[in-house]
Order: C-alpha cells, then sequence, then structure tokens
C-alpha cells in the first residue's frame, strides 16, 4: 500500500522586544542565571502582568505579512499545568480568539509551488530553563526566559513531504527576519518548531491519528526527524498496528523518535481567560500604521530581482533567502555599475563559500560590497580574467591592501595580458610545444583547442584573456 | 447535573490538591452545586449577546517595551528554600 504523510507545523518565534511580554525585566540571552527574572515572572503573589505593546504590535505585522486577520480584539488565556520552570502554574497564551486568525505562504519545492495556509498566530510567555543535570540531585531552575514573548504560528496540516516542511520553515524563517519581529537564532531557541505528523493511504480523506514531534530545532533535523516518524509510522500499520495519539522526542545524537513519558492528563490544560487580562485591542490607526511601514516582502523581492535584475529565479531565490544578502547584493551591484548577473554569480558562488568556510554571517565578510562591486568592473573591463579575480578575492578576504581592488590587483602583478604581441608570443610557443594536437585542430577536432588555450593560460600563469587566446590559437591554426 | 467522585478526584489531582476519602462526598456535592448553578444560567436567552471574556467592559492597557527592572536576584532568592549557582534548586523532575 502506497501511504501519504501529513504534517502541520507549530513554530515558536521569539519576539525581539527588549523587555519581557508582562514585565520589565530584560529579555537579552546569555544573562547570568535569575538576574533578569522579576516578581512578575518568578510568580510571586500579588503581582499582575502589564502587557508589552511592542509585542502585539509584532504579532500585527506578522498577520498584515501573510495576509492574516489582524483581531481587533483578541484574549488571553491561562493554560495551566504544573512544572517547575512554570511558577505560576499557568502559562498565559491566547486560546479562542488569538491576535492572528488565518494567512497563508507560498512554498516552493520541486514538486512545485504550493499555498500552506495558516491557521492562527497567538502571543504566548515562555517558560523558564529546567536543568537536570548534577545540582546534588535536585533540578536547577533558571526563570530568565520566563515570560518572553513568542508568537506561535500554527499551520493547517497542508504540508505533504519533509521537503515541504522544511520549504515552509525556511519561508517563515525569512519572512520572520526580515519583518524583524525574531532574530530566528535556532542554537539560542529563537525559533523552535514542533511538527504533527500522520500517515494515510494515498488518496484516503480523513487523517489518520497523529503524534507530535518537538525538540526539532534546525532545518536539518526536521528533514530527518520527520522522515524517521513517517517510516516508523508506515512500519507499524504495515506490521498491523495502529498509531498512539502521544508525543514523542527526536534524539539527533541516535537520530530516532522516542515517546516523551508524561501523565496521560498532561493534554488537559483548562484553558479559561485570564482575569489579570482584559481583551488586547488593536485599533485601525495601528494597523494602519504598521501596513504603511512594511518592508518589501520576501517574495516581492525576489520577484523584482527576476524583473529589474534579470536574474534566474534560482539565483533571485537563493538572494532574498536572507534580507541581509539581498541588501549585500543590491549595494554590490551599484557599485559594480549595474553588472547584475555576474555580482549574483559572485555571491552565490564565491562569496557563500567563503562564508561557509568561515562560519560566518555575511554582515561580517570581510569582502564588502564595494570590494566586490569594484571587482566586477575589474572583470568587466579585461583588467583581470575571472579566475585570476578569485585570486584577487583570496587576498581581498585575508586583508590585503586595506580593501583596495586595483592596488591588490597591481601589488601581486595580477594584470591581466592585453598585450597582443606578448600573447602572440605563448601561442606560438604552445603550437611548437604540442605539434600532435596542433595537428588534431587542423584536422577538425576543435575540441582540443581546449587543450592549447589551457597550456597558455598556464605559460603566463593564468593572465592572458582567454577569449583573446582562443581567438588567436583559431586563427592561426585554422585561418 | 452532579460529577462522581472520580470527576473530584481527577480534579484534585490536576490542580495538585490532596483530598482524603472522608472529604470527597463534601467535594462532590460543593463541586455539583456550582454546576447546577451554572445549569441555570444556561437556561437564559442569550441569543444576540456578544460573549465577554471579561467581567469589566475595559481593554488591555499596554506598556513600552523598556527595560525598567534591574537584576534583584538576590533579594528573591532570600525566600526561596534552596538556591546554587544562582539557579533556584527542586526536587528533581525528569520528564
Amino acid at each position: 500500500m502506497e501511504f501519504e504523510c501529513v504534517i502541520g507545523l507549530e513554530v515558536h518565534a521569539q519576539l525581539m522586544t527588549q523587555s519581557k511580554i508582562f514585565s520589565g525585566s530584560s529579555t537579552a540571552y546569555g544573562a547570568s542565571a535569575n538576574t533578569q527574572a522579576c516578581a512578575v515572572d518568578i510568580g510571586l503573589p500579588g503581582v499582575l502582568p502589564v502587557m508589552n505593546r511592542q509585542a502585539a504590535l509584532m504579532a500585527a505585522t506578522f498577520g498584515l505579512a501573510v495576509g492574516a486577520t489582524v483581531n481587533p480584539v483578541s484574549v488571553f488565556a491561562r493554560k495551566n499545568y504544573f512544572y517547575p520552570d512554570l511558577p505560576k502554574g499557568y502559562q498565559i497564551s491566547q486560546y479562542e480568539i488569538p491576535v492572528v486568525s488565518g494567512g497563508s505562504l507560498e512554498i516552493t519545492t520541486e514538486a512545485g509551488t504550493k499555498t500552506i495556509r495558516i491557521t492562527r498566530a497567538h502571543l504566548e510567555e515562555d517558560a523558564g530553563k529546567s536543568l537536570h543535570e548534577d545540582f546534588h540531585g535536585m533540578t536547577g531552575i533558571d526563570l530568565n526566559r520566563a515570560g518572553t514573548p513568542l508568537l506561535e504560528i500554527v499551520s493547517e496540516p497542508d504540508l505533504r513531504s519533509p521537503a515541504e516542511a522544511v520549504a515552509y520553515l525556511k519561508k517563515l524563517h525569512t519572512l520572520v527576519r526580515t519583518l524583524k519581529i525574531c532574530d530566528g537564532n535556532m542554537q539560542e531557541g529563537s525559533f523552535r518548531c514542533d511538527a504533527n505528523v500522520s500517515i494515510r493511504p494515498r488518496g484516503e480523506a480523513a487523517l489518520g491519528t497523529r503524534t507530535e514531534l518537538k525538540n526539532i530545532n534546525s532545518f536539518r533535523f526536521v528533514e530527518r526527524a520527520l522522515h524517521h516518524e513517517i517510516d516508523r509510522q508506515i512500519s507499524v500499520v504495515e506490521a498491523g498496528g495502529a498509531i498512539v495519539q502521544e508525543t514523542r522526542l527526536y534524539d539527533p545524537d541516535a537520530d530516532l523518535t522516542r515517546p516523551m513519558r508524561g501523565k496521560e492528563e498532561a493534554h488537559d490544560y483548562r484553558y479559561f481567560p485570564d482575569p489579570d487580562l482584559p481583551p488586547l485591542v488593536i485599533d485601525e490607526a495601528d494597523i494602519a500604521l504598521i501596513r504603511s511601514q512594511l518592508p518589501e516582502l520576501p517574495d516581492a523581492r525576489q520577484a523584482r530581482f527576476v524583473s529589474d535584475y534579470q536574474l534566474s529565479e534560482d539565483d533571485a531565490a537563493q538572494l532574498t533567502g536572507q534580507s541581509e544578502i539581498a541588501d549585500y547584493f543590491e549595494s554590490a551591484v551599484e557599485h559594480a555599475q549595474g553588472e547584475s548577473r555576474l555580482t549574483a554569480n559572485w555571491i552565490n558562488g564565491e562569496l557563500m563559500s567563503w562564508l561557509n568556510k568561515s562560519d560566518i554571517g555575511i554582515l561580517d565578510s570581510p569582502v564588502t560590497p564595494a570590494m566586490l562591486g569594484q571587482l566586477i568592473c575589474r572583470i568587466q573591463d579585461k583588467t583581470v580574467s575571472g579566475k585570476i579575480a578569485k585570486q584577487v578575492f583570496a587576498a581581498l578576504w585575508e586583508g590585503d591592501s586595506d580593501g583596495d581592488v586595483d592596488a591588490v590587483i597591481q601589488s601581486k602583478g595580477l594584470t591581466q595580458i592585453t598585450d597582443t604581441d606578448a600573447i602572440a608570443q605563448a601561442v606560438n610557443d604552445v603550437i611548437a610545444g604540442f605539434p600532435d594536437q596542433a595537428e588534431q585542430v587542423r584536422a577538425g577536432e576543435e575540441k582540443v583547442i581546449g587543450f592549447l588555450v589551457g597550456q597558455v593560460m598556464k605559460a603566463t600563469s593564468g593572465k592572458a584573456n582567454p577569449q583573446a587566446v582562443n581567438e588567436l590559437l583559431k586563427k592561426q591554426l585554422l585561418d | 447535573m452532579s460529577i462522581s467522585e472520580k470527576d473530584v478526584l481527577r480534579v484534585a489531582h490536576l490542580a495538585r490538591i490532596r483530598v482524603s476519602s472522608d472529604e470527597l462526598g463534601d467535594y462532590q456535592e460543593g463541586l455539583s452545586g456550582i454546576l447546577s448553578l451554572v445549569e441555570q444560567m444556561h437556561d437564559c436567552d442569550t441569543d444576540g449577546v456578544e460573549p465577554m471574556a471579561h467581567p469589566q467592559d475595559i481593554q488591555l492597557r499596554l506598556r513600552e517595551d523598556q527595560v525598567t527592572e534591574p537584576d534583584q536576584r538576590d533579594a528573591m532568592q532570600e525566600s526561596a528554600p534552596q538556591v546554587d549557582e544562582g539557579l533556584y534548586l527542586v526536587p528533581r523532575v525528569i520528564e
């Protein structure tokens, strides 16, 4: 029997506010334990939550960006459960009326382009952190994270493969970073993902029993964890078993999912409207203001890169996957006097490979957009060949000549030989040195000319213009 | 509407309240009384009445996004039974 999988994702995006959602404590990452946890965050009796306006506006920003309804009135509710890193005994969340309803994202995979519906996005507070290791047999609690604002973004079960799930997640990641509402840092837990997964025989309309996968906090893990869980469910069903609705944890080290040991009643959260918090009202003036300030969204930017810069869809998609890379590109093109395609190739190729090797982001690139743009100009005016330009790029990366492209080319003697006499000399030497190959070219095997071009380039340490060499060889051998 | 002893035990467990067997009857009676009051309210005609999420007709007051709370760890931890390396210590919990 052939199965298909049905996946829905719940993403927790940490909102980039300075202070917590219901208190004036700092949300900065990495502070010493419990130094950013005030009376509200540690749930002392008698305290009252006071809502952060910025968190509400950021949620509304997201809603507008995905074409959702930003509900003018939404309601905070208490989600009740006991765990030591939740000192109040309830998490303040939204239940019946979330701040954002509906909306969608368009994803592109090898299977084509598809619309993924968003069910809702709601505001809630994060819990603290439990540290289970080595505190004299006790558990250590750090409440610095307690009360950090989260936007939980819930998708409809519209995803049909792990690849689609990853594409959706990446799209969402790019979007929240472009909107500057979430830094997207997955290592620090600012962008976390749970997945609801089920399988059903292909063609069946009814949904199968689902399991919830937690702890899948990198794009790579999402894909692997989903594959594993889908395979596991298929094996269970094929062996005549039934899927049990449960929460499973992905263990990246063992590369498998295992059930979370939880109490059966763990899901009875007994939600009710939080009497401490009257309804959240986002008025039309706020919405109009946010709408007018929305940045260019990733999809629109990608389309503009294709139409205005004549880039391929692939190149445009790669560049607009991160708004910082797209910004870098637009700045470099300006310095490259509008030479967009070559600039795109250099960013997606050479620059990305250097950034990956050094494990740094584009904002920390030692080669600035101005430098790359200038280098592109030197390729265009034939001062250097593309191949030599890579050497120049490497020198710029190392900080040679204070990043002055022309000075690097001068000091390393990399200027392309444009002197035709010098090239002609090298061409004649190579024809004399490789008589067999020269004969083959004369006999009509034009492919062999590539070999001879290579020899001339070698003889000139790569500084001859390969096009000029090619032309000269043809002239000498074929005319 | 009345609730069973089992319901009482379940609700007590969820709320982490220990209820002894001789208290069960009282709780059962008291909670059933609350539910019948709710049932009475069910009989009211509320068609066309917008549900309220809060008894008062007010909206949430919002504050500006500013850090106003300094580090108060030492003061907060004075009343904690056990702390270590800045952490609150609690009986071990493992999922």
